[in-house]
């Protein structure tokens, strides 16, 4: 079943279209990862999907059901949790305290404190220690704990690894395969195409709010990948 | 052929980041030079060195054969080096026509009626001669980047640094920008552009410059620059290698 439908999604900031006509499905228990440049659209549809940016035309359809109209956090209830770019830790609380607020919604599943804390070893170790003074890494660890908190059904993840030492990526993508083994569908947005062909079932390419290339791991290759990612015939 | 602009080993760096690490690149006179480079790769950096609103730390820059590293930005949009910003900065309290005009008065020393003559040529081949009388801050953001290149385009320089100018331009647009940019080669500037839509780039210049972490990672032939496997690497990744993949 498809969890996720968007058809024919357009986005605006002001009068600069940031996604144009954009078709993207994911399927219940999928993990999706959505590549591209600089501009290509990839922070504003996770945004759009969130209820962060208002969409100007289009559908998009989660369990069935429009959802364009419906507020950001009223999405969160539904199921749909978003870790943003620039995690957006709360500063002012502890690890703990923010993960507290990412379960405000109570809803029911597999995430609470101790499972988030035994998945990331990083929060974990962390979970007295001011927002203010996490590392990146520990900041995208917490934020993606944060998001789990609120047991989501699908599992926005913006700019993953951007800027953070590849040993710390590492541990963080080692939490996947718990998060999707509890049945949620994951749609990333990852910068290193490399990680995101390892991770993801099927890779949706960008560029300048379209789809430029679509399809699993298995059957892209470097070429396909680069000309699609640059926007060369 | 003559070069309108010659690097040798700029350097220049703040703390510990490194933005410009003993570049070396020169651009001959009414050609068009292409850069890109991913994010924090020191792309915008390079062209303040230019102009000369950062100095260097070390190294020289030329301009028509005249070292102007010790020049001053005042002195240099003089000699006719004029840039873009990727982030629109316009006068906001004045006019359209008012913000132009001032590119035309202390870019190209044309005052008065001279100075007119040039704002208005400026928006019209920008096309925004429409909107003249408006605030700069009531403009949307397609037309503040237009605005840029107007004031830019008033100072009647001799070498113009695009920063990004094409993004979020629509279908139309684009290849109008494309137009643009050819017209102004074909009148003997040199231009330098700094863009992440590269099909766009790739339209327009004679070479390309792939930067990365303040270095050089490739110069050359464009399609040639694009096909290179470092430059591949340093946009999609850092391993990249589908046998790991799959």
């Amino acid at each position: 079943m498809r969890l996720l439908e968007i058809d024919n999604l357009d986005v605006f900031y002001g009068d600069f279209q940031a996604i144009y006509s954009l078709d993207l499905h994911i399927a219940e228990g999928e993990t999706l990862a959505v590549i591209g440049s600089n501009g290509a659209g990839k922070t504003t549809l996770m945004k759009a999907i969130a209820g962060l940016a208002p969409s100007s035309g289009g559908q998009i359809r989660y369990r069935e059901l429009n959802i364009e109209t419906v507020k950001p956090f009223k999405r969160v209830e539904m199921g749909i949790a978003l870790t943003p770019e620039g995690r957006k830790i709360f500063r002012s609380l502890t690890v703990e305290e923010n993960l507290k607020v990412g379960a405000h919604t109570k809803r029911k599943g597999p995430w609470n404190l101790s499972s988030v804390y035994a998945a990331f070893p990083l929060v974990s170790e962390r979970r007295d220690r001011l927002g203010i003074n996490l590392s990146g890494g520990e900041q995208q660890a917490a934020a993606i704990g944060r998001a789990l908190m609120s047991n989501p059904d699908l599992l926005l993840l913006d700019e993953v690894s951007l800027g953070l030492a590849p040993v710390v990526v590492e541990q963080i993508y080692a939490a996947l395969p718990q998060i999707t083994g509890n049945g949620t569908t994951v749609l990333l947005v990852e910068q290193d195409v490399n990680q995101a062909l390892k991770v993801a079932d099927r890779v949706q390419c960008l560029l300048e709010g379209r789809t430029a290339l679509e399809g699993r791991p298995q059957d892209l290759n470097r070429e396909l990948i680069a000309s699609a990612y640059f926007g060369l015939a | 052929m003559q070069n309108a602009l010659e690097v040798k080993n700029a350097s220049k760096r703040f703390g510990k980041v490194v933005t410009a690490d003993n570049i070396s690149f020169s651009v001959p006179t009414n050609s068009a030079l292409g850069i890109v480079g991913p994010n924090g790769a020191g792309k915008s950096t390079l062209l303040s060195l230019i102009t000369g609103v950062l100095p260097l730390d070390s190294g020289s820059i030329s301009f028509e054969g005249r070292d102007v590293t010790t020049m001053s930005p005042g002195a240099r949009s003089q000699a006719g080096v004029a840039r873009t910003f990727q982030i629109p900065r316009p006068f906001i309290d004045m006019s359209v026509f008012e913000n132009v005009y001032v590119g035309a008065a202390f870019g190209a020393d044309k005052h008065g009626k001279r100075g007119y003559q040039s704002a208005v040529q400026a928006l019209e081949v920008t096309g925004l001669i429409h909107l003249a009388d408006e605030p700069a801050r009531k403009l949307r953001l397609l037309d503040l980047k237009r605005l840029e290149l107007a004031r830019a385009l008033a100072t009647d320089p001799k070498l113009i640094l695009l920063d990004e100018i094409a993004g979020g331009l629509t279908e139309r647009e684009l290849p109008e920008l494309i137009v643009l940019i050819h017209n102004l080669v074909a009148q003997g500037m040199t231009v330098i552009w700094i863009e992440h839509i590269v099909h766009a780039l790739l339209e327009v210049v004679d070479q390309l410059m792939c930067l990365a972490a303040g270095e050089i990672l490739a110069y050359g032939v464009p399609r040639e620059v694009m096909a290179n496997p470092a430059v591949i690497e340093v946009y999609l990744g850092s391993t990249f290698d589908l046998g790991n993949a799959s």
